[in-house]
């Protein structure tokens, strides 16, 4: 059952095609990942399944409803966490929520039990009367994220949720983001740049350049540049060599006296291979691909060279505007 | 239908719920006209001796400075607007099922009754300054500052509406604001002038807001009102006029603003 479905989605900005031809389904209930470097057409495919963006070719559909024809629909079923923070500083936690809640005709019963159940969730409880321009900014993201909930959303849509925070904020939100999807029966698209956030996804799609080059979970994308790197010493590489070889059928490369070769599943392979190897194992590592492998791989470049790339092409882009 | 009665209500409720919230601002908004009239109504007040048989200087352009007031605390509509795209909130608001005519109604509302509330303030201070003030002139006064506040709030929130920047807005308001003011008739009888003044005054639609509070304060006396041609403009035609201007800037601000990319 697919949540979210788009089908040769196209916009241009002047000569610049920022999303290019993208097709892809999000899958209900799992956590979807847009990934790729600043300006590859993440924030305007968001824009366009959110209705604040029109196509200027193909068309998607998010939670069944057109994201042309059927705005409004569209907006009820989706909760959004925008890169920016889009909170009222001058209103406070609860105010904040209100606004919301009124604003997508939450019915009164349910709204206030659903504002402590939410706020209670990401622990600004106590601090719901506190007027938001105190808060920090991972408490801002903490209730930025519940009031995306609080009209019960089919998709939680994330952009660059835990940009601009340290790293021990991100772990926290993410928790929060784990629970709650338990909780809420939720999918959720997310857009990053940080190649770790990514791996909280099931499905990760990489966006460069406007178009999709790879669509997999993480495993499989790493999988499909070949695999875990196993690197061990024995006294003798050359008979070692031989060994791996012929019992395993790759083709194991001999670097300043250590083997090295690529398997599948690497965390399985290994002790079996500790176990059963004829010769005595020295040291032995296990590398897994990071996405950042992946991502250079397939498309040649690190995603911050391509950050910068993008970044020139925006600056023209912008001067053929004028 | 009901997500533009909706979307109005709920804007127009934080407006108000920020109008209070910063009281700062409900202080500042009441200091501007004040000292216009302490300082003016000091400084002028002993020259320039009566306008019209029983009608002072102070008499004369307090109803003036209930305008200004009125169009100050409209225009800030359009101030709001550029505020919540600056701050990221009109995302919130944007992608809400709320419509975006509810958005520009909500605004204009939520300034008309901040204005109005600006006007009943002034209007306490009305028997300290010695201004005349009776039950029905309270109760003629509202619906004509909620015509005028609706129209300016409109003009407020077209602007806004071609504005990305906080100083870009700052400066047209700035431009506009004080020639509005200052050729409204607001410290000077449009009658009495020089012809080129008194032409740009009769084109300016503050001008014809400024004598409907007035006629209201004083009532329609010679020398201290509008005439075109050899016509008195009356009260009834001076709120057709806002009215009608009134529709059209805020009928041009919602197209403006439901303009999508």
């Amino acid at each position: 059952m697919n949540v979210i479905e788009v089908r040769g989605l196209r916009r241009e900005f002047g000569k610049l095609v920022a999303v290019d031809d993208v097709s892809f389904e999000v899958r209900r209930g799992e956590v979807f990942g847009f990934l790729g470097p600043n300006g590859a057409g993440k924030t305007t495919t968001i824009n366009m399944l959110c209705t604040l963006l029109k196509p200027s070719g193909g068309g998607a559909t998010v939670n069944g409803f057109d994201v042309e024809r059927q705005r409004s629909e569209v907006r009820r079923s989706i909760g959004l966490v925008f890169q920016q923070t889009t909170l009222d500083d001058y209103l406070s936690a609860e105010q904040n929520l209100r606004f919301h809640a009124y604003a997508y005709a939450v019915p009164a019963e349910v709204r206030e039990p659903r504002i402590r159940e939410l706020l209670t969730m990401v622990e600004l409880w106590d601090r719901r009367r506190g007027s938001v321009r105190t808060f920090s900014g991972g408490m801002k993201r903490r209730l930025e994220i519940a009031r995306g909930l609080l009209h019960h959303p089919k998709v939680l849509f994330l952009d660059e949720p835990t940009i601009g925070l340290d790293p021990q904020t991100r772990r926290h939100i993410w928790d929060y983001l784990l629970r709650l999807r338990e909780a809420e029966d939720l999918t959720i698209f997310l857009t990053t740049q940080y190649l770790d956030e990514a791996e909280y996804a099931n499905r990760i799609a990489i966006i460069d350049r406007g178009q999709i080059v790879a669509l997999d979970s993480p495993d499989g994308l790493k999988r499909s540049i070949g695999g875990d790197l196993i690197t061990f010493s024995t006294p003798d590489p050359e008979a070692g060599l031989a060994a791996v070889k012929e019992r395993y059928g790759v083709d194991p490369t001999l670097l300043d006296g250590t083997i090295r070769f690529h398997v599948d599943a690497g965390d399985a392979f290994l002790p079996e291979f500790v176990r059963t190897f004829p010769q005595p194992i020295e040291t032995i590592s296990l590398a897994r691909p990071s996405l950042d492998d992946v991502f250079l791989t397939l498309t040649g470049h690190e995603i911050r060279d391509s950050e910068l790339d993008a970044r020139q092409m925006l600056l023209q882009a912008g001067r053929w505007h004028r | 239908m009901t997500e533009i009665v909706r979307g109005t209500w709920v804007v127009a409720y934080r407006e108000l719920l920020r109008f209070v919230n910063e009281r700062s601002r409900i202080i500042s908004s009441l200091a501007f006209p004040l000292m216009f009239l302490v300082i003016f109504g000091a400084g002028f007040g002993q020259i320039i001796g009566s306008l019209a048989p029983g009608v002072d200087f102070i008499a004369f352009m307090y109803p003036g400075i209930v305008a200004q007031a009125v169009l100050t605390s409209s225009l800030f509509a359009g101030v709001s607007v550029v505020w919540d795209r600056e701050f990221g909130f009109l995302r919130e608001i944007l992608v809400a099922p709320i419509g975006r005519t509810g958005i520009v109604l909500g605004k204009a509302i939520g300034a008309t009754v901040t204005a109005m509330l600006q006007v009943l303030l002034m209007l306490v201070l009305a028997p300290i300054l010695g201004v005349e003030l009776r039950l029905d002139i309270v109760l003629e006064l509202i619906p004509v500052v909620v015509i005028l506040a609706l129209g300016l709030s409109g003009l407020g929130i077209l602007i806004a509406s071609f504005m990305t920047s906080q100083q870009g807005f700052q400066l047209v308001i700035q431009l506009l604001i004080f020639p509005l003011i200052f050729l409204a008739g607001v410290f000077f009888p449009v009658d009495n002038v020089p012809d080129w003044l008194a032409v740009i005054s009769k084109v300016n639609p503050l001008t014809y807001g400024g004598d409907a509070i007035r006629q209201i304060f004083l009532g329609t006396l010679p020398g201290i009102g509008v005439t075109i041609g050899d016509h008195r403009v009356m009260l009834i035609e001076e709120i057709a006029i806002i009215g009608g201007l009134g529709v059209l800037l805020l009928g041009s601000a919602v197209v403006a603003f439901n303009r999508r990319d």
